[in-house]
């Protein structure tokens, strides 16, 4: 056990998989000497050298296009996109190339392409460096879309996504890269495609991912101050979504809040309440509720407090759950 | 002072120079300049002030008046060149380092702030000035601009079948990379387009060397595309100046685009969030450092006899109003109210928003007085 951050769980889950594979690739903007601007591909370069860690032109759509030639020929590139709201540029690459191309060619041809987000708001940033673009990717068939919220995850799921054969959208909670866990490297780690019970609870089920989970599980504390109980869970994959866990959950609590920074409008907790809805009508007590950024653009950072779910937003939901 | 002054030495044929860093004028057999000693002072002027305004932001964002700043230092002399280059009708789209050319704008230092303070989003309206909102996303502007400039074209030209305005777009080094600035060469070639491109190869994208994007100095680029390119020292505001006022005539005249690369140098950190320790050596500054846009100037006017101690003052405390006016003006910059963030997401209003929009004022008033 040592303690790490979820940003040095990153660079170090990084590491094992370049150690174990030579084929991993790792290519973006500033990712050589700086170590990308928050510093996640630290000292890779050094080690593994120029071929291997790829300081890129500045072109989005160039980095995801040559990836998807080298996936081709058998290597696993893991693309750095600098912000969220720089992604947009490969948007093209991502759903029309590298999430149907597996499909087109009936199998023959698979590319095991990972591309690692830094997502979300909180950090006082100016326009495009705090965005929630997940929902884009989850819509697209071919891809697969996970989350991170802590180092443990960090370190075990970039391997993990790494390893996998289809194309992943890894998203990274920018806001707590500099949080710190115990981290046992020599732990057996969750499968990929499970959601995690973080916190049990018996009265509401709320439901989070990435910079969300860690302001349910204070929205949690609090409630339980107040007597109520709430079961979180940290979704973890986005896409596809692990159903099971989050039935369980709900037949037992029977209300739900969903919890996300991305704008309400056809995001994952539309997705979530309709599935949920379909799948467990008669047992839900309440409507499946959502916290989420407002349907604006991320606003200017001296008002973001106000856009981002927080606790209380998340209580306010679960009175109004309880209510019902 | 006009270019066939005996004592200019001959630069080299690839950098458009007419002033060199020891301050000495510079022929050049395509390009020259002529100025009343009033309008080489005011680009003096232009220079101090906009360095000015770039230092003073710079400590705002120290103080923590500022969430983020992108220096212009070291690029003054591209900037206030090019931006003293064009006519009360162009239209100037930059990226986010522009400040010297809004300043030329007649842009309130001011209304730059603001995105960087995180009060707004720009927020300013581009035809006030002629002067877009900045564009942070790499490279998206440059199609703008050539569009914009189609526009202009659309509109037709006057008697002589020259347009009333010509359109400039800034971009990075590292911008020339992006698949927007690729597609705007060829719209701009192919649609001949009245637009300049001006690149300010400043050395670096963040941490990345020039040799990371490009193997040809870029102005080479252009003949691709089919128009013309020229290199030109980004530190010599005369040469920018000279530079710059020919494409935009070009342009203007319907003569088609033109790639201007100002050949300059980031002094400072990519922002105020970046750390250059950690990829570029100290060295490479200082060698830069004698390049200074600023010092020639000055060397010029002094061993000229057009400046004289009197009006160096003058400008220096000019310059510490400016200072004053920027430092006061931002600290008394209002953070936005929490539901401004529902204006303006649309032309014609949703219900859905205006509904969203209700249920948050109401969740806010439930705290008034709770906390
Ligand atoms: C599409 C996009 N990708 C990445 C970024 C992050 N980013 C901001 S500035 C920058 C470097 C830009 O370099 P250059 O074009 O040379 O302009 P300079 O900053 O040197 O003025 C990068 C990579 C961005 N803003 N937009
Ligand atoms: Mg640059």
């Amino acid at each position: 056990m040592a303690t790490y951050t979820l940003a040095k769980a990153l660079n170090e889950g990084l590491r094992r998989a370049m150690e174990r594979d030579p084929k991993v690739v790792i290519m973006g903007e500033d990712v050589g000497k700086l170590g990308g601007v928050f510093r996640i591909t630290d000292g890779l370069q050094k080690d593994f050298g120029e071929d291997r860690v790829i300081d890129t032109p500045l072109a989005e759509s160039g980095i995801v296009g040559t990836a998807i030639g080298l996936a081709m020929r058998g290597f696993r590139p893991v693309c750095e996109i600098q912000f969220d709201g720089f992604v947009y540029p490969a948007f093209d690459q991502i759903v029309s190339q590298l999430a149907k191309v597996h499909y087109r060619s009936a199998g023959a041809v698979r590319l095991p392409v990972v591309i690692r987000i830094p997502f979300g708001g909180g950090i006082g940033a100016v326009e495009h460096h705090s965005e929630s673009p997940e929902a884009y990717f989850a819509h697209t068939a071919g891809l697969k879309v996970v989350a991170c919220s802590n180092a443990t995850d960090g370190y075990f799921m970039i391997q993990q996504v790494i390893a996998s054969d289809d194309p992943v959208i890894f998203f990274e909670p920018k806001r707590r890269y500099w949080e710190k866990a115990e981290l046992d490297t020599t732990a057996t780690p969750d499968p990929l495609w499970q959601a995690r019970v973080v916190r049990p609870g018996t009265d509401v089920t709320v439901l989070a991912y990435g910079p969300m989970v860690k302001t349910a599980l204070e929205a949690a504390s609090a409630a339980a101050a107040d007597g109520v109980s709430l079961e979180v869970i940290d979704l973890r994959a986005l896409s596809p979504l692990d159903m099971a866990a989050v039935l369980e959950s709900v037949n037992r609590t029977r209300r739900c809040v969903v919890v996300h920074e991305a704008p309400a409008n056809v995001g994952l907790g539309a997705e979530l309440a309709a599935r949920i809805t379909e799948q467990a009508f008669y047992t839900l007590e309440a409507p499946v509720l959502r916290v989420t950024g407002f349907d604006t653009p991320y606003p200017a950072s001296r008002v973001e407090e106000d856009y981002l779910p927080d606790l209380d937003r998340v209580l306010d939901a679960v009175d109004r759950s309880l209510a019902f | 002072m006009s270019d066939g002054d005996p004592s200019v030495a001959e630069a080299h044929p690839e950098l458009v120079q007419l002033l060199s860093p020891e301050g000495e004028r510079v022929a050049h057999p395509h390009y020259s300049i002529d100025l009343t000693p009033d309008e080489f002072r005011a680009l003096y002027r232009d220079l101090v002030l906009v360095r000015r305004i770039d230092i003073e932001a710079t400590a705002l964002q120290r103080q923590g008046e500022l969430g983020i700043w992108a220096s212009l230092l070291g690029q003054e002399a591209a900037q206030v060149g090019s931006g003293r280059a064009l006519a009360p009708d162009d239209f100037v789209f930059p990226t986010y380092r522009e400040h010297g050319v809004a300043w030329c704008r007649d842009v309130d230092p001011l209304w730059l702030l603001g995105l960087f303070r995180g009060v707004n989003l720009g927020g300013w309206d581009p035809n006030a000035h002629n002067f877009n909102l900045y564009t942070i996303v790499i490279g998206s502007q440059t199609l703008h601009a050539t569009g914009y400039a189609m526009g202009i074209q659309r509109e037709g030209g006057g008697p002589d079948g020259s347009y009333p305005g010509a359109v400039i777009a800034y971009f990075g080094d590292g911008a020339s990379s992006q698949g927007d600035v690729n597609e705007s060469f060829v719209w701009a070639s192919v649609f001949n387009a009245p637009v300049v491109f001006f690149c300010q190869n400043n050395q670096w994208a963040i941490s990345e060397p020039i040799e990371k994007q490009s193997r040809i100095p870029l102005y080479q680029r252009a003949r691709g595309f089919g128009f013309p390119g020229v290199r030109v020292d980004g530190n010599d505001v005369l040469a920018c100046l000279a530079v710059t006022r020919a494409a935009l005539a070009r342009a203007r005249e319907g003569s088609g685009p033109t790639l201007v690369e100002a050949y300059t140098y980031r002094m400072g950190a990519h922002t105020t969030s970046d750390d250059p320790t950690r990829y570029r050596l100290a060295s490479d500054l200082e060698s830069w450092k004698l390049k200074d846009p600023i010092e020639r100037v000055k060397a010029y006017l002094v061993r000229n006899g057009l400046a004289d101690a009197d009006f160096l003052d003058a400008v220096q405390a000019e310059a510490d109003e400016l200072a004053a006016h920027v430092r006061e003006g931002c600290r008394a910059l209002p953070d936005p109210e929490p539901l401004s963030m529902f204006d303006d997401v649309y032309v014609e209003g949703t219900p859905h928003l205006d509904r969203q929009r209700e249920e948050f004022a109401t969740y806010l008033a439930s705290f008034e007085g709770a906390r």
